[in-house]
């Protein structure tokens, strides 16, 4: 796809030719679009003002034990803890297998493949898998995963989870990969190539370094999808309850191989349906910390990207 | 290095097959067990074994329909203002206030739906809707997929060269007709492949409606009042899948829904990339 060049050519052009006279039509039309991009932030800025205003008595009366709480049945004491660690715990596991395993996959269609059948099945099956409904991700992580592999995921603990949510969001992460490297001009491999480096030194040394922050930003979006996600969970083991313990001596290594787990979503969902008044508040707060960390996981790629934005330029 | 890459790729390939045969066994002895006539008849009930599927699809239909209806206009609004009109100062601005809403996860929606939209909007303007219904749903879902139908068409038509718009303003064209006249029909192919996207979204999107279509297996097609669809069926038998495993019916039933869903989603993503690639202008 081509981008305009020159933005700022149909600006000139419309005010030599359209001048400063007043167009009824005109101004009808833009007002009427700018209406409805406006109404659509118009939503977000309530759904954002209604949640805090909503969450504020619980911060306002527990402060950061609403953070450092455990689940439970009583509102005044129920915390998102337990979903907080199992969602890092998930995104961890996204970040350690998809994304090497993206990102491998797209050099491979971007740099090494030649345009023939086989290729472009690949990438027409690639992209068919991005717009497949999470929830059908859900039922293969609890055929697969929970299931056949149950000896070696323990079941529903965070790896079958973790392992669910990563072969979800790996179309999306060879998609975003393949646009960064197509983004890098083909001179680039030419001059490298003749200076005598290899296929895999061109990409080593020039093609990923150039590609590297425009794929972490697609990691970026592709985490905070993975953060946000809940439906295939539902079916991959987390907990969908009020409460629940794991053993008291287990090992970190054990909580994340054996133990039962949710997630952040997960709780907001478990709560949204509870019909007692208390959790509409405790709701609104668990969405609160949500947004908060999605928010600044984002921002943490965001910088992670620009120091690598410095480090190439250098 | 080139090996563990391909690898790599096919393992792509090798997900799209496990779909597909994790859907299919389990849906196959779901059919087995069950007479066709219960899925036109006596409502959506899985644990006392009947299995109205058309239930699920009338109520999909209705929240997807009321979704594209809010989406499409807003969406692609959102994108001819953004791509012809705005300043880029203005652009700088709202574009990524748009992507902030994109990046909100559908579960926090879905409280929305359930604890604002519905009280708020929906009961306030009929006082004869339920606490659960499609109305405050289909909303939930529409605004979760205007931002898709944004950036899509949005990409289309600054895919428009410049050389057209110049063209019609040499013409002596007003920017309106600019906008809606050349640019909007010469992104057409791209608008419409963002419809049939947001309607393949719109299908597939669970958390919304788990939370705020409710859960009622009588088929129902009046907007005001809850009913279950393919997904929120998918999330209902999920949260009480610890009762329910092995081979019995409303455990299979699952796959079924699922294999549905998946053909759905992929016949519409196919037929996007069709429209796109056959009724794109080449320029």
């Amino acid at each position: 796809m081509t981008t305009r060049t020159v933005p700022t050519t149909p600006d000139l052009v419309r005010a030599a030719l359209a001048g400063r006279r007043f167009n009824l039509v005109d101004s009808l039309l833009a007002g009427a679009l700018l209406l409805s991009l406006l109404s659509s932030l118009l939503v977000l800025i309530t759904l954002l003002a209604d949640t805090v205003r909503t969450a504020l008595p619980v911060f306002a009366d527990r402060g950061m034990d609403f953070v450092t709480s455990s689940l439970s049945a009583d509102p005044a004491k129920a915390g998102v803890l337990q979903g907080i660690l199992g969602s890092l715990a998930l995104t961890g596991f996204v970040l350690m297998i998809g994304f090497p395993l993206g990102v491998s996959a797209a050099i491979y269609l971007e740099e090494y493949a030649t345009d023939n059948g086989f290729t472009r099945f690949i990438t027409a099956n690639v992209r068919n898998l991005a717009g497949v409904p999470s929830v059908v991700y859900g039922i293969l992580g609890l055929a697969l995963f929970v299931n056949l592999l149950g000896g070696l995921t323990n079941g529903r603990t965070v790896v079958s989870g973790g392992l669910t949510l990563t072969v979800l969001v790996l179309p999306i992460m060879i998609i975003t990969t393949s646009e960064a490297l197509r983004a890098v001009p083909g001179t680039v491999r030419e001059a490298s190539f003749g200076v005598g480096a290899t296929k895999w030194e061109t990409i080593r040394h020039h093609v990923l370094p150039i590609a590297l922050p425009t794929i972490l930003t697609g990691t970026v979006l592709t985490v905070a999808r993975a953060f946000g996600e809940s439906a295939p969970l539902l079916l991959a083991g987390a907990l969908v309850t009020n409460f629940f313990q794991p053993s008291a001596d287990a090992s970190v290594v054990q909580l994340i191989t054996d133990e039962r787990y949710t997630a952040l979503p997960l709780v907001v969902f478990n709560w949204a349906r509870q019909p007692q008044e208390e959790f509409v508040q405790l709701t609104a707060a668990a969405v609160v910390v949500l947004l908060v960390l999605l928010l600044s996981v984002n921002a943490t790629t965001i910088l992670l990207r620009d120091r690598f934005e410095m480090k190439a330029l250098r | 290095m080139r090996r563990t890459f391909l690898g790599a790729a096919v393992f792509s390939v090798a997900i799209s097959v496990a779909i597909i045969v994790s859907l299919i066994g389990e849906a196959g002895s779901f059919l087995d067990k069950i007479d066709f006539s219960q899925f036109f008849a006596d409502g959506w009930f899985p644990r006392r074994g009947r299995f109205q599927v058309m239930a699920l699809i009338a109520h999909s239909a209705i929240i997807t329909g009321v979704a594209v209806v809010l989406a499409v206009p807003l969406g692609i609004g959102s994108a001819i203002y953004l791509s012809e009109y705005a300043r880029s100062g203005t652009r700088r601005l709202l574009k990524p206030a748009l992507e902030v809403l994109a990046g909100v996860p559908s579960v926090v929606l879905g409280v929305f739906a359930l604890n604002f939209i519905t009280p708020q909007l929906v009961k306030r303007m009929f006082s004869t809707a339920e606490t659960s219904n499609l109305l405050a749903a289909g909303l939930g879902v529409g605004i979760l997929i205007v931002p898709l139908v944004a950036s899509i068409s949005e990409d289309a038509m600054r895919a428009v060269p410049d050389s057209l718009r110049q063209a019609a303003y040499g013409l002596g064209a007003k920017p309106w007709h600019v906008s809606l006249r050349v640019v909007v029909p010469a992104a057409l192919s791209g608008i419409v492949a963002a419809i049939i996207l947001a309607v393949s979204r719109a299908i597939g999107e669970t958390m919304v409606v788990a939370l705020a279509a409710g859960n009622a297996g009588i088929l129902s097609v009046n907007p005001l009042e809850g009913g279950i669809t393919l997904t929120g069926a998918i999330a209902a038998l999920a949260i009480g899948s610890d009762q329910v495993a092995g081979d019995n019916a409303a455990f299979q039933s699952l796959f079924f829904i699922g294999l549905l869903l998946f053909v759905m989603t992929f016949v519409l993503n196919i037929i996007s990339e069709r429209v796109v690639r056959r009724y794109r202008q080449r320029y």
